[in-house]
């Protein structure tokens, strides 16, 4: 059963088409990828599915149930995770609270029970820090859980906005750029670590690049954008020798 | 003429004499909004203190008008310039908040130091003959046609300065970005002061020509009309020179038409309505544009 | 030496047995004070002010600090509390059992205040910053014209004659609920979504954080707070008018709060106590008392040229101690951090707990 489906999504600032005529269907377990030049929508295509922008046109359904219309915390509740282009963690506050705040929509206790500390109050908070602890520890971070997220190194910044957005619980997760900033080296190992978050997590897997290493590498199908518009379509080997695809990365050198 | 119509063009006289001095001040708030993000919450009390200079320099060293306009703009664009080199300047990389926190003391210490040294309310002498003309039953006196007149005047004159000059342009420059600006060679420490002796002047002026026309002036008559002008910076669309005019003279003509018609006590109910009304339909201001969040 | 400090200081954040200890000492000593006059009827004054204050900056913090608004309408919601409270023990309670009602009047107006604070929340779902700060402003200017025009309130006269009903004990059990409440507010899952608010308010929509539902909260909490401030103060001080709750008044609430230190529960106690005390004791009649002991031929002229004006020239102080500290502390004395007390142990020890288990497996390395 498709996970996520987009049909005929349109996107439009003013006269400008950001996206246009989007069709997508995500099978579950399945690792996508998505690339194309700067300005060709893709980043577009995230904040359309997880609410940050409201699609002009069109329909996003995940898991049947329709997306568009709805709040970003909806449809993140509905387990979507995501990642940022430019890393967005919460930078003064501490590793361990970073985690925490991802789990808003699965600690289930009222306001009332929080401001008195009666009922589920203590069993969900410490519920979620075990769960926190949990990721951080999977993750490496275990040790850093009071250091504040500014402090960390770029690569552990990385990881931790990974590490917080597991901890939405996601069955689908959207990755924006994760190889951005990384040598050849490093992103040989994102490849291994996304691999191996998906199998450990169950994860449908939707993912942005602008390198096109990542995405040849690991992923089963691939769209490509430019312009708005979905040039090409298939798994990495028709996409590397695609006529269209070539055009637009004209000057990027051979793909691959 | 009709006495509709005369009482109609009196108080639109009196509105644009208002709206004049609420525009004076009005820029300063949106100049240095425009260059640095930050309301600059001391500024009506520049204002006072302007009121002040032009009252120790019409008292004390007995000067004319034009002498007395002057030194109160230079003075007044002297303050501006202590004060942000003294307060805001360590302040630009700290959290925006403390630059707010920070302008409202520098305001709380101009007004109780103003009280301490002038514990009295202060009258300013009459530094211009005042000469009253009657058109067709509107009055018109020489001091409201100086005042509207000359804050024109200054107004243009600013407006040329921003659109038309280096200094304007790298003003803008500055307001447009923070980050790459700096690197082109700007002097952004200095088009920094430049920008608030030039709003600071103006409100000097504004001080000047509103002790004219109301003589007493008091510590604290900067916080009220500080804010007026502030909003009248907002209904324009802050940030934006053509637009703090705009605000200014709608405000002013607001405030004018409710003291006709309702008591005096709602004047500061209907402004401060009207601003929560505009920043609820259009927050961005009458000539703003709206900022988009990238993601 | 620092560490003989340090030392101490986490040999006292671990010694929490003594909060509860502390606080029972603080309700006996608040009933036997004013019982048995154990400090003199100004000093008793000056405390209650400071636990006013108290109330109002730790529940101004929570918009403020925590969620790092600039919110000006705080007066705004201390005269509607203090207006609800003042009404109801003059106008309405004296026909019913009247002095034991005291606390339902109190209640009533954190209610009505947080009634507005609901309002004032509305519009911070679509503004940020400088114009949600001019919102609260005009919301603060809008309350006292509304006051000052309506007859049957007192009108810009006000409503004189109040019953001192405030005393210690009272004022001593709102403070510890304030601070009680907003901790527990803060350390729970609406606290770190209004956090995540302060830091980054889309990444906190994309984390599941109901941010609407956040704000309404934070501004509920923080409205009642301040409409109780109010009716406590409209008790002490006998006498409300439009005058009492303007800006200046919201003013020195923000001093308070950026003094002590944003998103600091510790720090708004100590910035509401410092400036409140610091304020009493530049007064020329305290300051006259204190140095009273000094020969004649010292304190006449000292008194004559330096103590008699310091009542003008304390508020020329204030506000240029608030500046230094701003250029110095831009996040005031205590930003950011917290008395280790108030801090859930939960939290503390999920914080602090050393990585006692690796996870068996754990993500490849690197990257």
């Amino acid at each position: 059963m498709a996970l996520l489906t987009a049909t005929n999504v349109r996107h439009c600032f003013g006269g400008l088409c950001a996206l246009a005529d989007f069709n997508l269907n995500l099978e579950t377990g399945e690792l996508m990828g998505v690339i194309g030049p700067n300005g060709a929508g893709k980043t577009t295509l995230f904040n359309l599915i997880t609410g940050v922008y409201r699609a002009s046109e069109g329909s996003i359904q995940f898991k049947g149930t329709e997306l568009v219309g709805k709040t970003p915390h909806q449809i993140t509740a509905l387990r979507i995770g995501r990642t940022f282009q430019n890393i967005r963690l919460f930078r003064d506050l501490s590793v361990l609270d970073n985690v925490r705040i991802a789990h808003y929509a699965q600690a289930d206790y009222s306001p009332l029970e929080a401001l008195l500390q009666i009922g589920r109050y203590r069993r969900e908070e410490q519920r979620i820090i075990e769960n926190s602890r949990r990721l951080l520890a999977i993750f490496h971070l275990e040790a850093l859980a009071g250091e504040t997220a500014k402090n960390l190194p770029y690569g552990l910044q990385r990881r931790l906005e990974i590490a917080r957005a597991l901890a939405i619980g996601p069955e689908l997760l959207l990755l924006d750029e994760p190889a951005a900033g990384m040598n050849p080296n490093e992103i040989d190992l994102l490849m291994e670590f996304i691999l191996w978050i998906r199998k450990e997590f169950n994860l449908t897997i939707l993912l942005i690049e602008h390198q096109m290493k990542l995405v040849m590498g690991i992923c089963e199908r691939m769209k490509v954008l430019d312009f708005g518009e979905t040039i090409a379509e298939g798994p990495p080997e028709v996409i590397q020798n695609h006529p269209k695809v070539l055009e637009a990365y004209l000057g990027e050198g051979p793909v691959g | 003429m009709s006495e509709g119509i005369v009482y109609w063009l009196q108080q639109v006289l009196n509105a644009l004499q208002l709206g004049s001095i609420y525009a004076l001040i009005a820029l300063g708030y949106t100049m240095v909004y425009g260059i640095l993000t930050m309301i600059n919450f001391a500024h009506g009390d520049v204002f006072m203190v302007g009121a002040f200079f032009c009252f120790l320099a019409a008292v004390y060293l007995g000067l004319p008008f034009v002498p007395t306009l002057l030194l109160t703009m230079l003075g007044a664009a002297l303050l501006g310039v202590m004060i942000e080199r003294l307060a805001y300047k360590p302040l630009r990389h700290a959290p925006r908040v403390s630059a707010i926190i920070t302008a409202l003391g520098v305001g709380i210490f101009l007004e109780n130091f103003t009280l301490a040294l002038a514990p009295y309310p202060k009258n300013i002498p009459m530094l211009l003959e005042n000469v009253t003309w009657n058109l067709g039953g509107v009055s018109l006196s020489s001091l409201q046609l100086i005042i509207i007149l000359l804050s024109l005047g200054l107004m243009f004159l600013l407006d040329f300065v921003v659109h038309r000059t280096p200094v304007g342009m790298a003003m803008r420059a500055i307001s447009w970005d923070k980050t790459f600006v700096p690197l082109m060679g700007v002097p952004v420490d200095l088009i920094i002061s430049i920008t608030f002796a030039i709003g600071a002047g103006l409100a000097g002026a504004a001080g000047t020509m509103y002790g004219l026309a109301y003589p007493v002036i008091d510590p604290y008559m900067g916080i009220m009309v500080g804010w007026k002008a502030f909003i009248s910076a907002v209904v324009g669309g802050i940030g934006n020179i053509r637009g703090a005019m705009i605000g200014a003279y709608i405000l002013g003509g607001v405030e004018i038409m409710v003291a006709a018609f309702l008591p005096s006590t709602y004047r500061d109910f209907v402004a401060f309505t009207l601003l929560l009304l505009l920043l609820i339909v259009r927050p961005y201001g009458i000539l703003g544009s709206p900022r988009i969040q990238k993601v | 030496m620092k560490s003989a400090l340090h030392n101490g200081r986490e040999w006292l954040a671990a010694q929490r047995w003594l909060l509860p200890v502390l606080l029972l000492a603080g309700f006996g000593l608040a009933f036997a004070i004013p019982e048995y006059n154990l400090l003199n009827k100004y000093v008793q004054l000056v405390v209650m002010y400071v636990g006013i204050n108290i109330i109002l900056a730790v529940s101004l913090n929570l918009v403020n600090g925590y969620m790092g608004e600039f919110s000006l309408a705080h007066a705004g919601f201390m005269a509607v509390g203090a207006y609800t409270a003042a009404l109801l023990t003059m106008k309405v309670l004296p026909v019913v059992a009247y002095p034991a009602l005291f606390p339902v009047a109190i209640l009533a107006g954190g209610l009505v205040a947080a009634l507005f604070g609901l309002i004032v929340a509305v519009p911070s779902f679509k503004t940020r910053g400088d114009y949600l700060a001019l919102i609260t402003l005009a919301f603060l200017m809008i309350v006292k014209s509304l006051i000052e025009n309506i007859d049957y309130i007192g009108g810009p006269r006000g409503i004189p004659g109040i019953r001192r009903m405030t005393t210690l004990p009272w004022v001593f059990f709102w403070v510890v609920v304030t601070v009680w409440v907003v901790r527990n507010f803060v350390y729970s899952k609406y606290g770190r979504g209004v956090l995540s608010i302060r830091e980054d308010e889309i990444a906190s929509d994309l984390m599941s954080v109901n941010t609407r539902r956040v704000k309404f909260l934070a501004f509920t909490v923080s409205s009642f707070f301040a409409g109780i401030a109010g009716g406590l103060f409209a008790h002490l001080l006998q006498f409300i008018s439009p005058r009492v709750f303007d800006i200046i008044k919201t003013t020195d609430i923000l001093i308070m709060v950026y003094l002590g230190g944003i998103a600091s529960i510790g720090g708004s106690i100590l910035g509401a106590a410092t400036y409140t005390v610091l304020l009493e004791l530049l007064r020329p009649s305290t300051v006259a008392a204190l140095l009273s002991w000094l020969p004649a031929i010292v304190f006449e002229p000292l008194n004559e040229h330096v103590i008699k004006h310091l009542g003008v020239w304390r508020m020329v102080i204030m506000p240029l101690a608030l500046v230094l500290v701003m250029i110095f502390w831009p996040r005031g004395i205590m930003g950011l951090r917290e008395f280790r007390w108030f801090i859930p142990k939960r939290d503390l020890e999920a914080h602090h707990r050393i990585a006692a288990r690796e996870e068996k497996h754990g993500a490849p390395h690197g990257h």
